[in-house]
């Protein structure tokens, strides 16, 4: 049994090692940023997008399930070795929580908003911060794909003035908001902030409440250090850029209604050295004191199970096309050179 | 034969004069011996040098069926003759074909022949390797392996041995032998081996000499070591190029290999270490079986992975049996890799890299 038409909600531990496909009609909308770039070029090739069902998702979900929203949110880092497979069990939950009609806000990898930033703007709403336009823009565009349905029913509860001649009304929809956050670049990083509160606000009410997911892949970039530069080429402090600083609003756990999945990335990371993967290594103590207390998920290499289910799967799709690979023989050597880790298994077969 | 020979002889004569002008004061018994033996030795000179034909020009069937088409036709010719076909000589042959076929050409060889093919076609060599380019025999590269290969032979009892040393000799006669004693037994011992016929007693010269262990061939081959849980386990340790690698090969269990504290694929991120890991376990078939402990250090990560490649290799030995050593060994899992950097020389920019030219 290699597949299930499970949908993510119904899925339990029988279904372990097996693979669901993602609707396509999902894909666009759920996932417009966020999925790891090799598994985008697998779908592209494979003409479907199929997820592994594991135990590290699974458990994330349940406890989304049995959470209480009304209680302070509840944080869960996924953390593991590199390649572990991550970023995929955050993209199954966020998965799971946009079927189940939540509110998801997907940071695709903080790790982008700290480094290589080609504008960095001095910020108008408060003095010693720094904006960056383009990567607020882009965000803003693809959260408006991803919540069509939300932004209509939203109402904001406060009224935002941009310039002196721009301001956003109390009671109008949120949509509006993001629509001006895209069209109007240089006040995108603001917009993000406001959007962000009034998700905040809103998200546990009693009156047309709707539960938030703040998922955030690479939450490690938000503490460490940046790679950027103020004129006079001293560096630039994380906090004193407003999308870091609004989004660590948004992790700390005094607003309830929802939950923060958050993963750790070395990948991406600066500063790190590439053996470091454990939640203190990687997080640093501020970060550490800011997260706690969190639930920890660890995420480990495939077992024997999951392996044999991903072997499956690629020839199944006629993706390992080597003979030698269809023997056992070969399946022995692939244990071996990839020692189970998905990433390295992944690009192993891709010349096979 | 004498006035043809003479005609020979004597234009022979006449070119070795210049070379040496003691010929002429010999008496006249010994020219005639000397002039017999250079004529033997004139038909050799004349003939042509075999070995420089170069690669053969009849394939052996070809040979073969000129065999099978001469008894043939011998068979023929005795029947046209009238004569028994089993006792028919060469000589035979001959008249026959003198009778049959007539001819009134005085060249020897342009008159009609029927030989047996090996006296008609030159005897050549053989194509002296395989189809992969391999020669066959070992000394191919000396260019003449046939004279090396004899050379050999008739030295075959000497190499590879020493002579007894004087306390194994003492040992052997139950004497006491002085150091002069000795001396004189080994040059005798050589003396015997010059003189002609030495093969005969050679298992009397066999007595006083002693093997010397090919050292190159004996793998030492450590046992296996248990420990506290009865898991068999061992060690092995490799070189590369300034790199060094221990392993600890530990049976019953999953595959998996750690190195310096780390997993190998967090090591080697290149897949070219990864394999080279895998090499010796995968050829021996016993992928799944091992746990791996490795150290290693110095070098970059090509060398640590022959390293530990090599370390894998030895460690392995006490676990395999003797055809599978051998198996190891030819494919080159055991031979430590000689190869280091090469020295840079003076007025050159690395070892083999020249300085740019200038035209001026």
């Amino acid at each position: 049994m290699l597949y299930t038409c499970l949908l993510p909600a119904c899925q339990s531990e029988q279904h372990l090692g097996q693979y669901y496909t993602v609707p396509p009609s999902h894909f666009h909308t759920v996932f417009p940023h966020g999925l790891p770039p090799r598994y985008q070029q697998q779908v592209k090739t494979f003409n479907e997008g199929c997820v592994m069902v594991r135990q590290p998702a699974l458990e994330l979900i349940s406890h989304l399930k049995r959470a209480d929203y009304s209680k302070p949110t509840l944080r869960y880092l996924l953390y593991g070795v590199k390649g572990s497979g991550k970023t995929m069990s955050l993209c199954h939950t966020v998965h799971y929580c946009s079927t189940q009609g939540w509110l998801v806000l997907h940071i695709p990898d903080a790790h982008l908003w700290v480094k290589n930033c080609k504008e960095l703007l001095p910020s108008s709403y408060h003095a010693s911060r720094f904006d960056q336009p383009i990567q607020a823009s882009n965000w803003l565009r693809n959260f408006r794909t991803t919540n069509e349905h939300f932004l209509s029913k939203i109402k904001l509860r406060q009224r935002y003035v941009w310039t002196k001649r721009e301001s956003t009304e109390e009671g109008r929809p949120l949509g509006e908001l993001v629509d001006m956050g895209v069209s109007r670049v240089k006040s995108s990083s603001d917009v993000v902030g406001a959007v962000l509160k009034e998700l905040r606000l809103q998200a546990g009410g009693t009156e047309g409440g709707f539960r938030l997911a703040v998922a955030v892949d690479g939450v490690n970039g938000l503490w460490g250090r940046t790679t950027l530069k103020k004129e006079d080429k001293s560096p630039v402090a994380p906090e004193e850029l407003t999308l870091v600083h609004n989004l660590r609003k948004m992790i700390n756990n005094d607003w309830c209604g929802g939950a923060v999945i958050a993963t750790l990335s070395q990948t991406g990371s600066l500063y790190a050295p590439s053996s470091a993967y454990l939640p203190q290594e990687l997080l640093g103590e501020e970060g550490f004191d800011s997260m706690d207390p969190f639930v920890p998920v660890p995420v480990s290499l495939y077992s024997e199970k999951e392996f044999e289910s991903c072997y499956l799967y690629y020839l199944d799709r006629h993706w390992l096309q080597h003979p030698h690979s269809q023997t056992e023989e070969g399946k022995k050597e692939l244990i071996f050179l990839s020692n189970r880790n998905p990433s390295v298994l992944e690009r192993l077969c891709a010349f096979l | 034969m004498a006035a043809s020979g003479g005609r020979t002889v004597g234009s022979f004569l006449w070119k070795c004069g210049n070379c040496c002008f003691n010929f002429n004061t010999v008496s006249s018994n010994l020219t005639r011996q000397v002039l017999s033996r250079q004529l033997c030795v004139s038909a050799v000179l004349h003939r042509k040098n075999l070995a420089a034909a170069g690669p053969e020009k009849f394939s052996e069937e070809f040979i073969k069926k000129q065999v099978e088409e001469f008894n043939i036709g011998k068979r023929h010719l005795a029947n046209m003759m009238g004569e028994d076909p089993e006792t028919f000589t060469q000589g035979d042959i001959n008249r026959s074909i003198a009778y049959l076929f007539p001819s009134g050409l005085f060249d020897k060889k342009a008159k009609p022949l029927m030989k047996h093919p090996d006296e008609v076609f030159p005897k050549q060599r053989a194509v002296q390797w395989g189809a992969d380019g391999r020669p066959f025999h070992f000394l191919f590269y000396t260019g003449k392996q046939s004279y090396y290969s004899l050379m050999h032979v008739s030295t075959g009892s000497l190499v590879g041995s020493r002579w007894l040393l004087k306390e194994e000799l003492e040992e052997l006669l139950v004497e006491t032998i002085s150091e002069h004693d000795y001396a004189r037994f080994i040059q005798l011992m050589e003396r015997l081996l010059s003189l002609p016929y030495c093969s005969v007693e050679e298992d009397f010269v066999q007595r006083y000499r002693r093997q010397l262990e090919i050292q190159s061939s004996k793998q030492q081959v450590q046992p296996l070591q248990y420990d506290q849980h009865g898991v068999a386990y061992s060690t092995g340790d490799g070189r590369r190029k300034t790199a060094t690698g221990t392993v600890l090969l530990r049976d019953s269990g999953s595959g998996s290999i750690s190195i310096n504290g780390t997993n190998y694929v967090h090591y080697f991120p290149v897949l070219q270490d990864r394999e080279q890991l895998m090499f010796p376990l995968h050829f021996m078939g016993v992928l799944g079986r091992f746990d791996m402990q490795c150290s290693v250090s110095g070098g970059g990560h090509s060398s640590q992975a022959g390293a530990l490649r090599l370390a894998i290799s030895r460690a392995m030995l006490s676990f395999l049996s003797e055809g599978q050593v051998e198996t190891m060994r030819q494919a080159g899992l055991l031979t430590p890799d000689p190869r280091i950097k090469e020295r840079k020389k003076p007025g050159q920019e690395g070892a083999r890299r020249k300085f740019t030219w200038k035209k001026r």
